[in-house]
């Protein structure tokens, strides 16, 4: 190796003029933080810490203004049950929207899949197990579908999703002839349809197997994006999905299998939603693809990707419940439920681009 | 710098075409054992395309590359990175909103041993923390206190010094820096040219593509001017001036005799 002794050449002024300039290593300041920067840097940290301050708060807020019927179990529970398939769904959604896309398919697969599982089980006497496994395969394969046309046809995940909400909604009407099917058929031929609606009754409360559902789904997916190397592919496809196909990871396979797992919790949701309306029905849950958006962004998980952690969405659906619950008890007229709900959303993302900016 | 030794990365006669355009002009290049290789050239000459294909972003279309004298045909980065060579690049390819700690086994996770690492996938943090912390402390950049911070709170310098520690814990035959001081500051550059060298120490040879050219002569052994697709020449910098440098790369000047072509 040769050293860099001086040599013999000459000297050019602007070499000159470098050897007075400073050479001292760059020290990393700690600035002075005031509060305003301390909780923006505490939230930038704890992403999830927004939907739990708000919970909390509206849960102490609402319970003063309603009084004690709100704090009774059977209340309590009754806002799990509620939220249940829409929390569900926002856990589908969530993954989508961590790579920065979006999906607004997700209640349209899950209102098919449940007529699917409905038609097997009734009208072609397919043994239940059998046709709600037929009704995630479906889910997987109408996500799996999604995930095709954003990554090979390279459409993008609005277009794509908005396009295929409305094939599947066509698909499900044909599908159940726009009828559904009634609480007392399924009791007398496949009462496991109907598995997630029965419950737990704990003092007063009465806890549905949906409720139970919900969490587990959450419980799963959280340990899948944070303790396996899908996962952390996962967020940082999400945050820079040319950075991450440097970083070695397959990223359009990678997406494909979000699209796909997206649909398989919208199949589950499904079964857990025939539960929760007792039938199967091909009207309802129209607006469940917007409302679990809703608790997406109300959860803290960013629209631009990468960021925020899965059990957001469920303090998310929490919330919109508890809120609906509330105002409900307090006697407001079900159009300012709305209203608030409207209002929080907002908000949520107007906190969640204030941490973004967050600096060193 | 001897002749006697082997290229750890030699290529030969390598021609890249995109449609009419010969980005790379049946071009060679040498790379010594620890050795620091400057790679210089106007915008356009091909330097990227060279890079690209010695990183395995692109393959070429004809000329062979060889590593440790075996020839070698990467058709992804990651192909090159399992075989030893590892890529900073300009942008760093660093996930802003991931910690420290994710981006630098990004792609590389350590499974957690015993059963729930095998059937459950799952990572060893603890494991990874420890050794990502390790990683900058050698190279002297455990001023950044919590590796489980997000890369988008550091500063550029430091973004680029968690880029460059990635790639010298993880490259085990050649490192290449694309542009590595093009975004920095004067302080922050000096930390990254004294990363360089830290790397270099540890006898690592390193590839360094840079427009700056004090921070080429600085760290460079060698210095491989890069014209019209092909390797003009390749210069000792003791030897050479800058404006020597930059005549040759605009063609402002003849070039030398090539001292180690082959």
């Amino acid at each position: 190796m040769s050293d860099h002794a001086q040599t013999s050449r000459q000297k050019q002024d602007f070499e000159q003029t470098l050897e007075s300039s400073d050479s001292s290593v760059a020290q990393f300041e700690h600035k002075q933080r005031n509060l305003f920067d301390s909780v923006q840097h505490f939230l930038h940290g704890n992403p999830t810490m927004v939907p739990i301050i708000v919970l909390v708060f509206s849960i102490v807020i609402f319970g003063f203004v309603a009084g004690a019927k709100f704090f009774s179990p059977f209340n309590l529970s009754l806002i799990m049950q509620q939220v249940s398939v829409i929390g569900i769904l926002a856990a589908a959604q969530s993954l989508v929207i961590l790579t920065a896309g979006i999906d607004l398919s997700v209640g349209a697969i899950m209102v098919l899949m449940s007529v699917i599982m409905g038609q097997l089980a009734i009208t072609l006497g397919v043994p239940a197990p059998l046709a709600i496994a037929i009704g995630c395969v479906g889910g997987i394969a109408a996500g799996a579908m999604n995930g095709f046309l954003v990554t090979r046809i390279k459409l993008p995940p609005f277009i794509v999703t908005l396009g295929t909400w409305n094939i599947f909604f066509a698909l499900n009407l044909w599908l159940s002839g726009a009828q559904s099917i009634r609480s007392q058929t399924l009791d007398e031929i496949a009462p496991l349809l109907k598995f997630f609606g029965e419950s737990i009754a704990f003092g007063g409360a009465r806890i549905t197997y949906g409720s139970i559902l919900m969490l587990v789904v959450f419980g799963v997916l959280w340990y899948i994006l944070n303790h396996t190397s899908w996962g952390r592919h996962v967020y940082a496809i999400g945050d820079d999905k040319e950075a991450a196909e440097l970083s070695g990871i397959r990223t359009n396979r990678t997406l494909i299998m979000v699209y796909g797992l997206a649909g398989l919790v919208c199949g589950i949701a499904a079964w857990a939603s025939i539960g929760r309306v007792g039938s199967v029905s091909p009207q309802s849950f129209q607006e469940a693809n917007l409302q679990s958006i809703t608790a997406v962004v109300i959860g803290g998980i960013s629209l631009f990707g990468g960021r925020g952690s899965i059990i957001g969405p469920l303090i998310g659906a929490l919330i919109v419940g508890v809120f609906n619950s509330g105002l409900r008890l307090a006697g407001v007229d079900v159009l300012w439920q709305v209203f608030a709900i409207g209002w929080l959303t907002i908000i949520a993302v107007a906190i969640d681009q204030w941490i973004r900016k967050v600096s060193a | 710098m001897s002749n006697d030794q082997k290229p750890v990365l030699k290529a030969r006669g390598i021609v890249k075409r995109y449609g009419r355009v010969t980005a790379l002009d049946h071009a060679d290049f040498d790379l010594y054992p620890g050795e620091v290789l400057a790679v210089i050239g106007d915008n356009g000459a091909g330097k990227s395309s060279l890079i690209k294909a010695l990183s395995g972003a692109i393959s070429v279309d004809e000329g062979t590359i060889e590593l440790d004298g075996k020839p070698i045909g990467f058709t992804s980065p990651m192909e090159a990175r399992e075989a030893g060579i590892e890529t900073v690049y300009q942008n760093l390819a660093l996930s802003p909103a991931l910690s420290i700690a994710d981006n630098m086994f990004m792609g590389r996770e350590l499974r957690r041993k015993g059963f729930m690492g095998k059937y459950f996938g799952a990572l060893d943090h603890a494991e990874m923390q420890r050794l990502a912390r390790k990683k900058l402390s050698d190279l002297g950049l455990m001023t950044i206190q919590n590796i489980n911070q997000a890369v988008e709170t550091l500063s550029g310098g430091q973004r680029q010094g968690v880029a460059v520690a990635r790639a010298a814990a993880f490259g085990s035959r050649v490192v290449i820096m694309d542009e590595p001081t093009a975004a920095l500051g004067v302080k922050e550059s000096r930390r990254v040219l004294d990363l360089i060298a830290d790397v270099k120490s540890r006898g690592m040879p390193i590839v360094l593509i840079s427009h700056n050219m004090p921070h080429v002569f600085e760290v460079a052994d060698r210095i491989h001017v890069h014209r019209l697709g092909k390797r003009l020449c390749t210069i000792n910098p003791d030897d050479y001036s800058m404006s020597d440098a930059v005549a040759f790369m605009t063609g402002a000047k003849e070039a030398p005799g090539m001292d180690d072509a082959a």
